[in-house]
């Protein structure tokens, strides 16, 4: 009871999270100054608070582009992953058939497979089947990794659900799609939750494959980054502000998801 | 759980099979495809058997890079499996700081790689960045662009700073699910924390800490944009890791055989490890659920 009027300090949960804020600050820091300050001054917080750094992003749309670019192919990945591995994982969990083990382990051989490995052939059949350059493109390319760890989730959640459920339903006259969808989902809807939010993670932070399969019409944001190289050097501020920017999504999403995060790994398996 | 037999469960799974096989089988069949053929252009191929494979193979540049990867993964593990535990452990008990304390602690997960890469390029940086000033006024000589200790140290501390909080969470889920009964037990019996955390807390924890593991391992081992983004491979080769060589000698120099081979090498090395530890894995799962 205490506990939640007087938080204790713990020295060593501070001292880790003041290492995983401190390099966040600076960004956020650098964001705020002008070029001059930043390279001729050295301070500890904005002397000369200022927001043209983010003026410049948020109205050119070179730069904004970029992010809607980057959320709708990661909209479209986490929908499809999760669409597609919702059958799969049920299978799995419930039934044994003509090589699923083997299917399995096949399934969580893509999540290890290097993206490196993959750049190139992606490049060559996306080209060659005129989905270059498409929003669509990069979010099957990232279903590579995100349907085996969707299912993967997913199936663990659902091996938590008594079979009973099922028969009972299945007594009671329920097609199994109208089972699947009146029934199931809602049992297992914070693992819908837990995947989604881990196939979210992974195509927003991945740019290898990504920067390989755009170059102007479906480019990420990450990629527009390298560009604040002009000829006068780097524009530490835009950059910097680009950077603070794309932490932003992710930090609302963790926002939304935060109580079952924990509860999340401890059902699944990620 | 009692799994009952059902070949039509086949159709469930087909979704997924012409998904991955679009994007992954087809993808993997070219490399195949390539690290068995010579070309001069065209599009003309010709058979070269084993002939790249063998060049790989004879060339120390992969030995050198993954000498540097083994290096690399082995640091990386060793620190921040102890010490994602260490942090679980020290977690708060309930109360809205263990809300805070989830989302601070997932928010470098949560950044695009590059970005990762750039906010330590500019933090580690002497002239404009905390890190490097803070070192250089003490009096370090701290450079991650000339020196290869300082590189290795600084992308190690980066990947630290990126992934220790994934090993944190598993294993405080892990914790979460250990029932008080186990502690009331130990409290009666009078153990030691040490004693608590060596039979109760560690043995709970090992299915989640495998997963750890198996992640960190697997992901570290390709681990491609944040050392370009900081280092670009440098000083020299000190940090070409294994994904840096593979992209440089596919999409910078197009020497397709050569890149093909090294891909299929690349990819058999962390599959192999990858079914040991999921190999590991389900064992422990079986032993568990019983």
């Amino acid at each position: 009871m205490t506990d939640r009027r007087l938080p204790r300090i713990n020295i060593v949960m501070t001292l880790y999270l003041v290492f995983l804020m401190l390099p966040i600050y600076w960004l956020l820091n650098m964001s705020l100054k002008t070029n001059t300050e930043i390279l001729n001054d050295f301070t500890l917080w904005p002397a000369d608070l200022t927001l043209d750094n983010y003026r410049t992003i948020l109205s050119d749309p070179a730069w904004y582009m970029g992010y809607v670019n980057s959320i709708i192919y990661v909209t479209m990945n986490t929908v499809l992953s999760v669409a597609v591995a919702l059958p799969a994982a049920y299978a799995f969990s419930r039934y044994r058939f003509l090589g699923d083990k083997h299917l399995f382990f096949w399934l969580l051989t893509n999540r290890m497979a290097p993206p490196a490995v993959f750049a190139l052939p992606f490049f060559q059949l996306y080209s060659s089947v005129g989905l270059f350059d498409t929003h669509i493109a990069v979010a099957l390319a990232h279903t590579l990794f995100n349907v085996p760890l969707a299912v993967w989730i997913l199936e663990g959640f659902m091996r938590g659900v008594p079979k009973e459920i099922d028969e009972t339903a299945y007594i009671d006259g329920y097609s199994f799609g109208h089972f699947f969808v009146k029934i199931f989902t809602p049992l297992i809807a914070s693992g819908i939750g837990v995947a989604a939010f881990f196939c979210f993670m992974f195509s927003w932070v991945e740019l290898l494959l990504s920067r390989t399969l755009t170059t102007v019409d479906a480019k990420p944001i990450a990629a527009i980054m390298t560009r604040t190289q002009g000829a006068a050097g780097i524009d530490w501020g835009v950059l910097a502000a680009a950077g603070v920017l794309t932490i932003v999504p992710g930090a609302l999403v963790i926002y939304f998801v935060r109580n079952y995060i924990a509860k999340g790994f401890a059902l699944g398996r990620v | 759980m009692e799994k009952t037999i059902n070949q039509k469960a086949w159709f469930l799974v087909l979704p997924v099979l012409v998904l991955v096989a679009f994007s992954a089988v087809i993808p993997l069949m070219t490399v195949v495809n390539y690290s068995v053929q010579d070309t001069f252009g065209q599009n003309q191929f010709f058979w070269a058997g084993l002939d790249w494979f063998r060049q790989v193979l004879e060339d120390e540049r992969m030995w050198n890079a993954l000498q540097r990867q083994v290096i690399f993964s082995g640091v990386i593990l060793a620190i921040e499996v102890p010490l994602g535990v260490l942090i679980a452990l020290n977690m708060p008990k309930r109360g809205v700081m263990v809300s805070v304390c989830l989302v601070l602690m997932s928010l470098p997960l949560l950044i695009p790689w590059n970005v990762v890469g750039t906010i330590w390029q500019i933090f580690g940086r002497v002239d404009i960045g905390l890190l490097g000033r803070t070192l250089d006024v003490l009096g370090v000589d701290y450079n991650y662009t000339q020196d290869t200790i300082d590189a290795w140290v600084t992308l190690i501390v980066m990947d630290v700073w990126h992934w220790t909080s994934l090993v944190a969470l598993l294993a405080y889920a892990g914790l979460k699910s250990i029932p008080d009964a186990y502690y009331q037990a130990a409290r009666i019996d009078q153990a030691s924390r040490w004693a608590v955390f060596r039979h109760i807390e560690l043995p709970k924890m090992m299915g989640v800490l495998m997963i750890a593991i198996l992640l960190r391992f697997m992901d570290s081992f390709m681990i491609y944009t944040e050392p370009f983004v900081v280092t670009g491979g440098g000083p020299g080769n000190a940090t070409t890791f294994l994904s840096i060589d593979l992209v440089k000698m596919a999409l910078g120099q197009f020497d397709l055989g050569p890149a093909a081979a090294f891909s299929i090498m690349y990819f058999l090395v962390i599959l192999a490890v990858s079914w040991v530890f999921y190999t590991v894995m389900t064992n422990l799962d079986k032993q568990g659920g019983k």
